[in-house]
């Protein structure tokens, strides 16, 4: 009586067709949602910023979706655990390919963020946000018992620590920023004590302030001045209308002109007029504010909202801590990206670069965010097919 | 299956069921947040980000109207325009980034062919920076004229203009500009007059006389330029140009053309105004020549009948064409400043001096018209007086005898007149006859000439004295005793009228005064209101608007009196004896004249002549005044005679005085 159910979800999961409908379709719903908002808002972004083909990016950002599509479905037919073994292996690839881009940066004497392959340029900190969520899960499972231990804790931050570093250092502190929100977030899921958690968030401040206000006091300037007046710029729009906060001024302006319904692409002097700066990568969320209005805005939100959700979901729903953890890690990482990208374009958070995923522009960012679902999915399926095995019914 | 310990776990245990629910929860905040914060952007303020984009997207783009032309009498051309390629910084647009902004300033100095070394730099009440000349400059200019661009190079040449406007992205806020500027053919001619042009500052915003003027138009500053700027300004042409971030036109809105500003005829005779600088000149040298250290002076002439200006100069001059371009401020000060005396003071108007005997007249005048003499009174003049417990002196002691009015003009006897100011002294406040008439002749109050930054010059009287002595007291009070120089705390005495009845003592009169004071003696006791802006032209001179004669006012003088002096001045400037007769000896038309000798404590005397000649065609009055340039006949006097000369078209020659009266 017991065998029966069993022995048919095995039968059922094995054939592809079957497995497909383990998959969450509501996830694949809001990464394609997503994309489509973001091919009709680069558009009407770029399709006078190169001559003679409107469909420049349109067409790159297209393909890069495809593929990370198909990379995503891919990955959704491993079991993510077997991942685990690597630990190390994705761990060093990971400070490796960071290494790499500094050791490249210092030859040719000048800041960049990515390394060119024969026929696309990876950005292996953009590619890092996957790996250090796939590394860090495992080594904090390594640690599962001792989680209460406040070496373990320490750890893990400085495993973390390493390779937000050398992002940093490329420099691109927005997604140095990403790696701490995930490790922190991977720390939480696990369980890790509220006084740990505690202290993290006061070092966090400790370090911040130092940075901020009393290193440059003293002298010590550890962020570039551009940064620290992107960083703090938010606080005081009207400040300065020259540089940093010009960015935030035109992101206002082109997010409030938008209105309730938006002025239509063809009407989005902000867009158009190039008033907006990084219209299809950084502030491409204020394009969607100025040619849609709060109704586009609030469609892109919903589908946000709903990416969050299914991963929320998906991490309860996780037959091991190992994908509970992915998942709180990828959960960071959208989460994060999405509203500090928002908060940055709507004034509300300082200006990093970092991308609004799935919706910039950008091959890096599009390919690690469907790497991300595609574990999702996987975590989905696998879960999925425990909770069947063990009889379990689903809670929906 | 074998499960590790780490691997097995519970499906969800109730921690993690609280850390996912904590985390739903942030999760919706963070959206509430968000939604919020879009709500208040796009529904409650967007109307007002509307705007800003729109604004943002527009920009009005002033085309300079050029200024109309100043012409003379007949119609020559004494100022207009040059176009001329410039590059302005538009601070505002300039890097915030202080080494960046610094950069684009060398690369700017390079272009233009200045310094691009650093020095200090003090702007006004600033911490000192260091930075190039160029960019100093700028942020000088810019404190004193905020929110407009600032020249920094006029009469570009045509690659480096080009250069610029093609790399203007490597060069932002530096911005390429065909403008206008005044251009003044005869250079330094009647500069003073002319006035100078530049941005309106935002004080000069608020004047009446500029309004309806907007921010960034040229207005005239000084002279005629100011005084009929509404004439000559012309309206700027506005663009409206939809433009992208980078300032680039993309397509016009709507286009108003600039309207040039009228042509304004001047009273100004250009050959006798020449003509006048010439002969100030070479009074000064002729005053050299005398061992007196004659370095300025003015003239101003009129035509009695009106007051028309026929032409008025001060020296030192200047070439107002230096305004053209920009003008650092160390030139600026070495230019106008002391080393040069001040060549921007109009001294026609703008300096007021004693007078000396030409002021003569006038007490001669009071004392006819108060009765307290005839034109037939004879005193004795044995070369000086006893008034008071002072002695009075005739200049060298010279004796005349006895004399009545005529002789005491012709040879200014000055004994005679200080007897006059005796006689007529009156402790009133407002003083005696001499105080009346001199007030009703113009003395002490401006002229109400069409130029602006006259001064009223002084008429002394008891009233004036008090009122001074009041002041000094007062001054004295709050610096703890030490003087002011207000006042001399000293009351009035009849010394004090004695001085004034012969130009001296406390009296300041400017050219001008003189010339509308002897204006009113030649055409019989009407005041004029001198003016030099005759009429208003469009471009090809069809007259727009005859600009009205200002009504005179009328003295009352009597006739026989106002012959009496008439012959006096006559025999003065044409009877042998007379103090000005070897000057115009010879001269084919009937002149009258006073000559003047000031006296300044502690330095040389003043020289001053005043001339009318009554012509029923081209009647015209001159008053010429040498700074420290001697006797009256010495310098001023020939340098008279020079203009009378080129207005009656007779051969020109510098005729020197020898008569050594004041």
């Amino acid at each position: 009586m017991s065998a029966t159910p069993i022995q048919a979800s095995t039968r059922d999961v094995t054939g592809s067709r079957e497995r497909a409908l383990l998959l969450d379709p509501w996830l694949i719903i809001a990464a394609l949602g997503l994309v489509a908002c973001s091919l009709v808002t680069i558009y009407g972004a770029t399709r006078r910023d190169v001559p003679g083909n409107a469909y420049f990016f349109v067409e790159r950002q297209g393909i890069y979706a495809a593929v990370g599509f198909i990379v995503a479905m891919f990955v959704t037919r491993f079991d993510y655990s077997r991942l685990r073994d690597l630990r190390l292996g994705i761990y060093g690839l990971l400070v490796g390919s960071n290494l790499l881009v500094l050791v490249i940066a210092g030859a040719t004497r000048g800041s960049r963020r990515w390394i060119d392959l024969p026929f696309f340029r990876v950005q292996p900190s953009e590619l890092g946000k996957v790996l250090l969520v796939l590394a860090l899960a495992g080594f904090v499972v390594d640690r599962a018992r001792w989680l209460n231990e406040r070496r373990t804790t320490a750890r893990i931050v400085l495993l973390a620590l390493l390779p937000a570093l050398l992002v940093v250092a490329q420099p691109d502190l927005g997604t140095g920023m990403v790696y701490m929100a995930v490790t922190f977030m991977l720390l939480f899921v696990a369980g890790t004590s509220w006084k740990h958690m505690t202290a993290l968030v006061a070092l966090v401040v400790i370090a911040a302030s130092m940075v901020l206000v009393v290193a440059p006091a003293a002298g010590v300037h550890v962020l570039k001045p551009y940064q620290v007046q992107r960083l703090t710029g938010f606080l005081k729009p009207s400040h300065d209308p020259g540089d940093q906060t010009y960015q935030i001024n035109q992101s206002l302006t082109a997010i409030g002109s938008g209105e309730k319904t938006g002025r239509g692409i063809a009407r989005a002097t902000q867009t158009n007029g190039n008033f907006l700066p990084e219209h299809h990568t950084d502030f491409i969320f204020a394009v969607v504010g100025e040619t849609h209005g709060f109704l586009g805005a609030a469609v892109v939100l919903a589908l946000y909202a709903l990416l969050i959700w299914r991963t929320l979901r998906i991490l309860t729903l996780a037959k091991n801590l190992y994908g509970a953890l992915i998942a709180g890690g990828i959960l960071a990482m959208l989460m994060f990206q999405a509203f500090v990208n928002v908060g940055m374009t709507i004034g509300i958070m300082p200006i990093t670069g970092v991308p609004l995923p799935l919706m910039s522009f950008g091959g890096s960012s599009v390919l690690v965010t469907f790497i991300s679902l595609g574990l999702l999915q996987s975590i989905h399926v696998q879960g999925r097919i425990a909770a069947a095995s063990k009889g379990r019914a689903l809670i929906l | 299956m074998i499960q590790t310990p780490e691997e097995r776990r519970p499906p969800i245990t109730p921690q993690l069921a609280v850390r996912v629910a904590i985390l739903g929860g942030v999760a919706l905040a963070l959206f509430a947040v968000v939604f919020f914060r879009l709500w208040f952007l796009q529904v409650l303020s967007g109307d007002e980000y509307l705007a800003r984009a729109q604004s943002n997207r527009v920009r009005n783009i002033v085309v300079q109207a050029p200024r109309g032309a100043v012409v003379d009498r007949n119609g020559a051309v004494l100022v207009d325009n040059r176009a001329s390629t410039v590059l302005q910084v538009e601070p505002p647009r300039m890097p915030h980034n202080a080494a960046r902004r610094s950069a684009v300033y060398r690369k700017l100095a390079r272009l233009i062919g200045s310094s691009t070394a650093s020095r200090p730099c003090r702007v006004a009440d600033r911490p000192v920076i260091r930075v190039t000349g160029v960019e100093c400059e700028v942020e000088r200019q810019h404190y004193a004229v905020p929110f407009s661009n600032v020249t920094v190079k006029a009469d570009v040449p045509r690659p480096v203009f080009d250069y610029v406007y093609e790399n203007r992205r490597q060069l932002p806020g530096v911005v390429p500009q065909r403008i206008f500027l005044r251009h003044y053919p005869f250079r330094s001619l009647a500069a003073q007059l002319f006035g100078t042009v530049g941005e309106i500052s935002p004080k000069e915003l608020k004047f009446r006389h500029f309004r309806g003027v907007r921010q960034g138009t040229v207005v005239g500053q000084t002279g005629v330029e100011y005084s009929y700027d509404r004439y000559l300004r012309g309206r700027d042409g506005a663009t409206r140009v939809s433009v992208d971030a980078l300032g680039n036109a993309k397509g016009y809105l709507r286009q108003r053309p600039p309207v040039q500003g009228k042509t304004l005829r001047l009273s100004v005779d250009l050959a006798l105004q020449r003509e006048g600088e010439i002969a100030l000149k070479k009074g000064i040298a002729a005053a050299h020549t005398n061992g007196n250290p004659a370095q300025a002076g003015a003239f101003a002439a009129l035509d009695p009948r009106t007051g028309e200006v026929l032409a008025m100069g001060s020296n030192p001059s200047f070439d107002p064409n230096v305004f053209a371009k920009p003008i650092p401020t160390a030139r600026y000060n070495a230019l106008f400043g002391k080393a040069n005396n001040f060549p921007q003071i109009d001294r026609a108007i703008q300096s007021a001096y004693p007078t000396g005997s030409t002021f003569k007249p006038i007490t001669a005048t009071a004392g006819l018209e108060a009765g307290t003499f005839t034109p037939d009174t004879v005193q004795d003049d044995p070369g000086q007086v006893t008034i008071g417990n002072q002695i009075f002196h005739n200049a060298g002691n010279a004796a005349n005898g006895p004399v009545a009015l005529r002789r005491a003009l012709q040879v200014s006897s000055d004994v005679f007149f200080y007897r006059l100011g005796a006689w007529t002294n009156n402790q009133r406040p407002a003083g005696g006859p001499i105080q009346t008439w001199a007030h009703r002749f113009g003395i002490g109050s401006p002229t109400g000439i069409d130029v602006p930054g006259e001064v009223p010059g002084n008429l002394p009287s008891p009233a004036w004295r008090a009122n001074r002595n009041e002041q000094e007291v007062k001054c004295r009070k709050r610096n703890h005793g030490r003087a002011c120089g207000l006042g001399d705390l000293r009351p009035w005495s009849i010394g004090d009228n004695v001085n004034l009845a012969v130009g001296q003592g406390d009296l300041l009169a400017t050219p001008l005064q003189m010339a509308v004071a002897y204006s009113a003696l030649e055409n019989g006791g009407k005041v004029v209101k001198p003016h030099i802006g005759q009429q208003v032209e469009d471009s090809v001179g069809k007259v727009l608007q005859q600009i009205e004669p200002p009504p005179a006012r009328r003295i009352p003088i009597g006739a026989g009196n106002r012959q009496a002096i008439l012959d006096g001045l006559r025999l003065a400037a044409t009877a042998p004896g007379g103090t000005s007769y070897d000057v115009f000896k010879g001269f084919p038309k009937p002149v009258y004249g006073k000559t003047g000798t000031a006296q300044h404590v502690g330095q040389a005397d003043q020289s001053w002549y005043v001339a009318m000649v009554p012509d029923r065609v081209r009647p015209i009055v001159i008053a010429v005044t040498v700074e420290k340039g001697g006797f009256g006949a010495q310098a001023a006097a020939p340098a008279a005679r020079l203009m009378l000369s080129q207005w009656f078209h007779v051969k020109k020659s510098f005729v020197a005085g020898t008569s050594h009266t004041r």
